[in-house]
This record gives structure tokens, C-alpha cells and sequence, in this order.
């Protein structure tokens, strides 16, 4: 059983700035010296609401990018959706609001020690920490391909300044409004073969990780993806954020995702138990 | 600086403050670590431990609600021996004060477990949880009927000897809760722990169903505040000779307070920890001011001074 991220702590950070970028916000904030310490597939546990909120827990964002060396000190990058009560009033706080976070929480994305082709796949604004680990994947010397699916244009997360470490990208929509008309699992089979792909890094809605897990069965592409259950408080204290995952022996237990977590080797994951006791 | 003597008694068990974490809400004291010197606190009480590994209820198992939130874990645990071999001496290592929980699904399971715990050094107290409202047959909730209470704690106590203080774990889920408080003491629990979770639904208006996997769970947080002052002050009017460890909803000093003037020798914060790391270390704090600035020179006289008389 994993232990907690030995870098998390918890601090009051400046939000720098706030942006709308079609259906979603690009917060940057000054964690300071924890940015350093801050990797692709880490995440964050935000209180909402302000001191007299209703709203009790944290919430949980995934890190999309830091910045170390920036003019404000490190900071941290967070797309967010307004979704519901908590996401929406974090959407809501401009420059200089303050803000109770603890970071950096959960495990990282694995980088290979040899460059390898790689495959990046992300559903919907799932996508943003991947643009942060291509860039660490490509000074890897990584050849980095990513794919981007969504139900439809607007909830496509893919900033141009992104694209600058990855080979290739290729966007799905269900409704066709953008790029390809279909689902972004449906090429991946194919781009094994073709790019002789050794990882797939994936973030995104579980259906879609569960996807492409029956995808690499039985092959030799590692799948590492990143999990999404809904968790009350970030720190493997409260025990509700579990998934059925698999031992090397094959024991199953149910772990928790914010701990043992977000990112799991999909291969170990019961898919098929997700939601279910065991 | 004010003198203030902080420290608290359960039984014959002493802590040098009243703040501990509450079951299944700090899992092993491990995680909190990383964020406060876990042996500033009172103590840490253990995530509710049986006898053989269990893998817990099917997710969803938490809902936010209104000052609140819902949980249905089902007691997900290592089991006792292998929580014996690797949680509990990590937690001695640290030299924090132990709290053990145990639950069982029958009057002998929790007896087996007591007997596991007899020969365990660097334990406080024992807390027998007989109320955790997420297990399948809610005809296991002992805290919801007198006679088993009375025997799972009479197990208990013969199988432990006189020793380790008990503190048995009740439900407000009941119609008489002093009856029950009355019956387990009688039996030989040296302490009780108010409240555990208060039974819940939330409905998701997406599926049209109950929420979550287990479709009820344990209501918890400020939201149940009131509920566990009230019992907390019905059995402590009672039984004033009970130590009680007063829980349910507690996120400040202020909250701490009103539970210690209704009766509790000790607080325990679970909730609030979920939402804030340290809430134990600023909860200690406040209370601590708040007794110097109330005058009292200790948390012993706080306790119960909800039910002085008129005339004081």
C-alpha cells in the first residue's frame, strides 16, 4: 500500500490570473517552491466556497502545467470546468484571491528512461495535463502522438502553445462539429501497429480509459492511465474514492485513487468491478 | 501566559489534550502526519477494525450535502492482524496515544477481537464500535438494540479483563439513547463515543436513484452538530460519572466547546479533516484560547458546565 505524496502540503496561494478558454477557465497559481516538486499527474485539493460555505470538502483538480521559474514565484496551472457549486465559485475568483490548497497530491505519469513512442490520449478537458507531460515526455526525447476526443467542439481543451511538443494531434468529436466524426478510441488500435506505440498515457472520462484498456490487453503497450472517482478529501484519510485494482499475484483490493492514484497502470484496474462490491 | 491544564481523562487512560481524530476518519493517523506532529493531539482513534480483511461497499460511497456529507465505506479494512503487524507500530513508533476501534458482526467476533488486543502494549483504550450504520443488515447495528449492546460489551469486557478502559461507539439512530448509554455501561464499558453517523439517502436526479452504492450512508459534519450536543447533554444529565468522547460535526474550538460544556471529557474531529488537514491542530488552538479567555484554569471544569445549576 502506497503512502501519501511526500511533498504535500498545505498553503494559502495567490490565484496570478484567470482566464476563460471556451467552456472552461485556465487558473495560474503561486504555489512558490512546491511547483518544484509538482509532476505530470499529480493533483491539487482546493477549498471552495469562502470560511462560512456549506460546501464542506475539497475539491480535486488534476496539475496541468507548473511553471518553476516563473516572474511570481512557481506556479500551477489548473483547467477547470463550472460544473457544478465548488468548480463554479473557484471559476469565479480573480487576480489575487486566496486560496487554501494541498499540493502536490496522488502519483505521477511514469517517464520512460529510454526514448519510446508514445501515444497521449485525452476526453475532454482530461486532455490538460497531458499538454504538461508531452512536454516532459518530448525533452525526453520521446516521439509524442496525442489524440483529443470530446462529445463535441466546445469541450475540447487544446491550447496552441500545447501543441509545440507533440507530433502529431488528431481531435474527435461525437456530433463531427470538430476534427473527426467519431470517438477517439476508434484510431488507437491502429496507431500501435502503424507507430509501433510502447505507452499510452491516458486521461479522461473512466469510459474511456476502461476503452482502451480492452485495447492493449494481451499487448505489450503499457497503459498508464489517470482515474477520476469522486473523493471527499484527497489525502486517503476517507476511504471513498476506492477502485478494484488488481496485485501482481492477482489479489484484488479496492484502492484508493487519490493515494494510489490518479495514475494506475490501466492493466491492473478491474474495469469490469468498477462500481460494484467486490 | 494562563496556566491551563489541557489534559483529559477517559477511564484511567490520560491524554494531555481533549482532541482526538474519530474513527474511520483518519484512517491509521499515518496520512495526517504529513501534515501536523500527530502526538500534539489528545489521541488517534483507529479505523474500525474486524477480524478478517474486508473490501467495503460499491462506489459511489460519498455525497456532499448541505453542511455535510454522506459516507458508505463499509468498513474496508486490512483486518486485525495484518492492522496489528503494520499500522499499529507505526503509530507506537510515533509515540502517539492509541485508540483502538474494533466492530464485529457478531457478539463473539467482537470478543476475538478484544483477545487480539489483550496482548498488544502502547494501546489507550479500546473503542467498540456497535454503531456503524453501513453494514448490509442493519440488524448488525447492536447500538440499536439494548441486549446486544449489553452483550457485545459484557464479551468485551470478560474477554479484556480490567485494564484497558472500553469506550463503546453508540448510534443517535434510536428512540431512548440514555437507555442504551445506561445498559452498556452496566455491562462495563468504562466510556462512550457520541455520536457515530446519522443514517442517510441522497437521490441522484441524473439516474432518478439513490446516490450511492450502498443507497444509505452515514450523515456527518456540521449538519449533525446540534444532534450529537443533544445527546451528548441527555446522557451526560444522566450518568455525569461516564467519561463520554463527544463527536459529530465539530470544526472549531467553538464547536469543541459547546460539546464539552454539554458533557464530553473529549472531542473527536473526523469530518472536518476531510476538508482541512490541520482542522484538529486549529480546533486545539481555539479551544485552548477559549477556556483561558472563559476563565476556567482547566478542561475538567468546562465538562458539563452546561448543567450547572440556576443559581451558578
Amino acid at each position: 500500500m502506497a503512502g501519501i505524496n511526500k511533498s504535500a502540503a498545505q498553503i494559502r496561494a495567490n490565484v496570478v490570473s484567470n482566464k476563460r478558454v471556451g467552456q472552461y477557465h485556465q487558473l495560474i497559481i503561486n504555489i512558490g517552491d512546491l511547483a518544484q516538486t509538482c509532476r505530470p499527474g499529480n493533483f491539487a485539493a482546493i477549498n471552495v466556497g469562502g470560511e462560512n460555505s456549506r460546501m464542506i470538502l475539497r475539491r480535486a483538480f488534476a496539475i496541468s502545467r507548473v511553471s518553476a521559474n516563473s516572474v511570481s514565484g512557481g506556479t500551477m496551472e489548473l483547467i477547470v470546468a463550472p460544473h457544478g457549486q465548488g468548480s463554479k465559485w473557484l471559476c469565479a475568483r480573480g487576480e489575487g484571491a486566496i486560496l487554501d490548497i494541498v499540493v502536490p497530491l496522488g502519483t505521477a505519469f511514469g517517464i520512460p528512461t529510454e526514448p519510446v513512442q508514445v501515444l497521449l490520449v485525452g476526453g475532454g478537458y482530461g486532455s490538460a495535463p497531458l499538454f504538461g507531460l508531452a512536454e516532459v515526455l518530448n525533452a525526453k526525447g520521446c516521439r509524442v502522438d496525442m489524440l483529443l476526443g470530446a462529445s463535441t467542439a466546445s469541450k475540447i481543451y487544446a491550447p496552441m502553445e500545447g501543441k509545440r511538443a507533440v507530433n502529431s494531434l488528431r481531435i474527435y468529436t461525437e456530433d463531427g462539429s470538430m476534427g473527426q466524426s467519431g470517438r477517439v478510441t476508434e484510431p488507437i488500435a491502429g496507431l500501435i501497429a502503424d507507430l509501433n506505440i510502447a505507452v499510452i498515457y491516458s486521461c479522461g472520462p473512466m469510459a474511456m480509459l476502461s476503452a482502451i484498456d480492452e485495447i492493449t490487453r494481451g499487448t505489450d503497450v503499457i497503459h498508464q492511465c489517470a482515474v477520476e472517482e469522486s473523493m471527499a478529501c484527497g489525502i486517503g484519510i476517507c476511504m471513498t474514492c476506492v477502485l478494484p485494482v488488481a496485485d501482481q499475484d492477482g489479489n484484488i483490493s479496492m484502492l484508493r485513487s487519490c493515494i494510489d492514484g490518479p495514475v494506475m497502470d490501466g492493466s491492473f484496474v478491474q474495469w469490469d468491478k468498477v462500481g460494484k462490491a467486490l | 501566559m494562563t496556566a491551563l491544564d489541557f489534559s483529559t481523562t477517559l477511564g484511567n487512560a490520560w491524554f494531555p489534550a481533549p482532541t482526538f481524530t474519530a474513527s474511520g476518519c483518519a484512517s491509521s493517523g499515518r496520512e495526517l502526519s504529513q501534515f501536523f506532529d500527530i502526538t500534539t493531539m489528545g489521541g488517534v482513534v483507529t479505523k474500525s477494525v474486524m477480524l478478517k480483511a474486508r473490501n467495503g461497499r460499491a462506489t459511489p460511497r460519498m455525497a456532499e450535502t448541505p453542511s455535510g456529507m454522506l459516507n458508505s465505506i463499509g468498513l474496508q479494512g486490512p483486518g486485525i492482524d495484518a492492522f496489528l503487524a503494520k499500522d499499529v507500530p507505526y503509530l507506537v513508533e510515533q509515540k502517539a496515544r492509541i485508540i483502538i476501534s474494533i466492530a464485529g458482526e457478531t457478539i463473539e467476533e467482537y470478543s476475538t477481537l478484544a483477545r487480539k488486543l489483550r496482548s498488544v502494549s502502547g494501546i489507550s483504550a479500546i473503542e467498540v464500535n456497535i454503531s456503524c450504520p453501513n453494514v448490509e443488515n442493519r440488524g448488525l447495528v447492536f447500538a440499536c438494540d439494548p441486549e446486544a449492546s449489553r452483550r457485545v460489551i459484557d464479551g468485551v469486557r470478560r474477554t479484556i479483563g480490567g485494564e484497558l478502559p472500553i469506550i463503546a461507539k453508540l448510534s443517535p439512530d434510536v428512540t431512548d439513547l440514555v437507555s442504551i448509554a445506561r445498559g452498556v455501561v452496566d455491562a462495563g464499558a468504562d466510556g462512550l463515543a457520541l455520536i457515530n453517523t446519522v443514517l442517510g439517502m441522497v437521490i441522484n436526479l441524473d439516474t432518478m436513484r439513490p446516490h450511492l452504492g450502498g443507497k444509505t450512508g452515514g450523515l456527518s459534519g456540521p449538519a449533525i452538530k446540534p444532534i450529537a450536543v443533544r445527546a451528548v447533554y441527555q446522557v451526560h444529565a444522566e450518568m455525569p460519572q461516564v467519561p463520554i468522547l463527544g463527536m459529530g460535526g465539530i470544526s472549531s474550538g467553538r464547536d469543541a466547546l459547546e460539546m464539552i460544556a454539554a458533557g464530553a471529557s473529549g472531542v473527536s474531529i473526523g469530518t472536518a479533516s476531510f476538508g482541512n488537514p490541520t482542522a484538529i491542530v486549529s480546533i486545539q488552538n481555539e479551544l485552548r484560547d477559549l477556556l483561558i479567555a472563559k476563565g476556567f484554569t482547566s478542561l475538567r471544569q468546562a465538562i458539563g458546565y452546561a448543567h450547572r445549576p440556576e443559581s451558578e
